[in-house]
């Protein structure tokens, strides 16, 4: 569950108009959410903010019925540890560590996740197998050099490092931007998947609106912030 | 994983630039403890040359020329000591034992020492150790040779074997005595000190390879000392004046005395002696001059030594700084798993520990290599003994400011790294 409300945030006090000023949102526990809006107007910015790495200026972010911006720089870290898994738009991992290990990296920082991983597992690693396995990583890949992937197995290990020990919610920031059509969809379908089975929310940002209609619900950033948007 | 073993493979990543710098360190800090090790034991190579000896005396000069050229074989005294002033000043009130020293003739390159056989019973190097015979006895005869240990292992002499000794310094002489060979009678076990390479002979002997004919010195010789018979008694008075004979001059003389009270006393009387201008020096003080002087060569080799190891973590603090730009990604994928800002920091600091770490490790073993390699060279060369044992608690304490110092280089990266971790946050930059 996510829930904002009256959010204010400028990267720079002297800032004419704020990089996100988010009067209410909601997101229901388990819901997957099309996060959308053109360059520059704030999607980053708000990840940041919802995986706990900045703090608003004004309102109060809630996650889990936690409100996080009340956190010590600490315990935020130490949520996101727990509770978000986090996918980047590329180059999500590790060059020197192996799939597998780059999976593993997920519950590395969370002793609740590698609790939560050894639920569905025998071992870390058997889990981080077997996620790797259910969004189509072979065996054999699971234990090449990272860089000898394709960007589509590289975000597949990216997943499935988010999912690992099953955090309540899954932040994916434009991650399909460097697949090609029939690989995106193909990924965002293995993302819900995975989130459906352990019930994780998910919020999706892209600036590619072909994806919208996969998505129950879509959410327009502009729109979101009253449709006065300036680049920040 | 922990963030030991994420510094280790991220290190591996960056073999190329790892290796380098690791190699940097190691070879700085093989340099530094090289260069300690050999000054330590030069310092006490050199303090062990010579003691129990109170005064050395020799002609007018400076003290330390006469130190050098008397007890370490090194320059050349231009005037001697006449023997009417040995025969006089021995015979002071308190001289417990003279051993008049004759320098300058060689024998293939190594110094040749004409003296009595008071040498081989009073004369003390280290820590008032006697010299040793590790096989045969003293001379006792004119044409006999005791060698110093190395003189018998770098030439592979036995006892029994003939030596034949030129006039003059170096390798090559003008005259070569093939008529008048030494028999090798004893040789002395290892010192350490330039005795190993020296051959010893009796002073008589000395006038003889200089051409003058040893049977007429010697009936000369008898003659003279009978008229110093009854002034100071000899123990084994026939073999004694015939090994001694009644030199023109020596290079200098080593004294001891009943007690080291007469030292001074004696001292002032040398230097004031009228007849002939000589010079007496007390070894210990005039070692500590000598070492003073050089301490400053010494200072400033450790202070290379230590700039170079400064100079190597100086490199150490450019790769870690140059990579780091490339890593920020790599440093928001770790965030974003929930690293905090802490674990960023130690991990660049495990790295800067781990690089200076191997670093002196590998430092280690080149400098046991080199010490292993160079012990025999400066043992013949410079006559430093180096002492192929474990690292003293000096050195440790070297190589852990090294480390510690290391560390405190990597803080710079890793404040560095803590802060773009905090600024980045999920947004990779690159």
């Amino acid at each position: 569950m996510i829930t904002l409300s009256n959010v204010l945030f400028k990267w720079h006090a002297q800032q004419a108009s704020p990089t996100i000023n988010i009067a209410s949102l909601h997101i229901e526990q388990g819901e997957h959410v099309f996060l959308h809006g053109p360059s520059g107007c704030g999607k980053s910015t708000l990840l940041s903010l919802l995986a706990g790495v900045t703090t608003p200026n004004q309102g109060t972010i809630t996650l889990l019925d936690k409100a996080v911006n009340q956190l010590s720089n600490s315990k935020r870290d130490r949520f996101r540890a727990d509770h978000i898994g986090y996918i980047f738009q590329n180059f999500n991992l590790l060059p020197y560590l192996s799939p597998i290990e780059n999976v593993i990296l997920g519950c590395q920082f969370s002793k609740l996740r590698q609790k939560q991983a050894l639920n569905n597992s025998p071992s870390i690693n058997l889990e981080a197998s077997r996620l790797l396995t259910a969004l189509g990583l072979t065996d054999a890949l699971q234990h090449q050099a990272v860089s000898k992937l394709s960007i589509g197995q590289q975000q597949r290990v990216a997943a499935a490092r988010a999912f690992i020990g099953s955090p309540e919610i899954i932040i994916a920031d434009e991650p399909t931007s460097a697949l090609d059509t029939q690989n995106r969809q193909a990924f965002v379908k293995l993302l819900f998947e995975q989130a459906k089975a352990t019930h994780s929310t998910l919020v999706f940002v892209s600036h590619d609106e072909t994806l919208q209609g996969l998505f129950k619900r879509s959410v327009n950033l502009v729109e979101l912030q009253g449709g006065t948007h300036v680049a920040a | 994983m922990s963030l030991l073993k994420l510094a280790i493979k991220s290190l591996l990543n960056r073999k190329a630039s790892a290796l380098l710098t690791l190699f940097t360190i190691a070879i700085s800090v093989m340099l530094l403890m090289s260069i300690e090790r050999v000054r330590v034991d030069a310092k006490s190579s050199f303090s062990n040359t010579i003691s129990g000896t109170d005064l050395i005396v020799g002609a007018r000069t400076g003290d330390i020329q006469l130190l050098l050229s008397s007890v370490f074989r090194i320059g050349h005294a231009n005037n001697g000591v006449s023997w009417h002033s040995y025969q006089y000043i021995t015979q002071q009130r308190g001289v417990k034992w003279a051993i008049p020293l004759s320098l300058g003739d060689s024998h293939k390159g190594l110094a040749v020492l004409g003296t009595n056989k008071d040498y081989f019973n009073h004369y003390r190097f280290g820590k008032k150790q006697p010299l040793r015979f590790a096989s045969g006895q003293q001379f006792n005869h004119l044409f006999e040779v005791v060698l110093g240990s190395e003189v018998a292992s770098s030439l592979n002499y036995k006892l029994g074997d003939k030596v034949v000794i030129a006039h003059g310094m170096g390798n090559t002489s003008f005259h070569n005595h093939d008529d008048n060979p030494f028999t090798v009678v004893g040789i002395l076990e290892p010192t350490g000190t330039p005795v190993d390479k020296t051959l010893h002979i009796p002073l008589a002997a000395i006038d003889t390879i200089h051409g003058k004919s040893h049977t007429h010195e010697a009936d000369h010789v008898e003659d003279e000392s009978h008229e110093h018979e009854h002034e100071h008694e000899h123990e084994h008075e026939h073999d004694e004046i015939n090994l001694v004979g009644n030199p023109k001059q020596i290079t200098a003389f080593l004294l001891g005395f009943d007690s080291p009270l007469y030292t001074l006393q004696v001292r002032r009387n040398i230097n004031q002696y009228k007849p002939e201008a000589l010079l007496a020096i007390m070894p210990g003080v005039t070692l500590r001059e000598l070492w003073e002087m050089l301490s400053i060569v010494e200072k400033i080799l450790l202070l290379f030594s230590i700039v170079v190891v400064l100079i190597s973590l100086l490199g150490m603090l450019t790769s870690l700084l140059s990579s780091l730009n490339q890593r920020r990604r790599e440093l928001a994928i770790l965030r974003s798993v929930g690293a905090r800002p802490w674990h960023i920091f130690t991990l660049i600091s495990v790295e800067s520990i781990l690089i200076t770490g191997l670093g002196c490790l590998l430092g280690i073993v080149l400098f046991y290599g080199l010490m292993l390699l160079s012990a025999d060279y400066l043992q013949s060369h410079a006559g430093i003994s180096l002492n192929i044992a474990l690292l003293s608690s000096y050195e440790l304490m070297l190589l852990a400011a090294i480390i510690a110092a290391g560390f405190i280089v990597g803080l710079i990266p890793a404040t560095r790294a803590y802060f773009y971790s905090l600024a980045d946050g999920m947004s990779i930059k690159i």
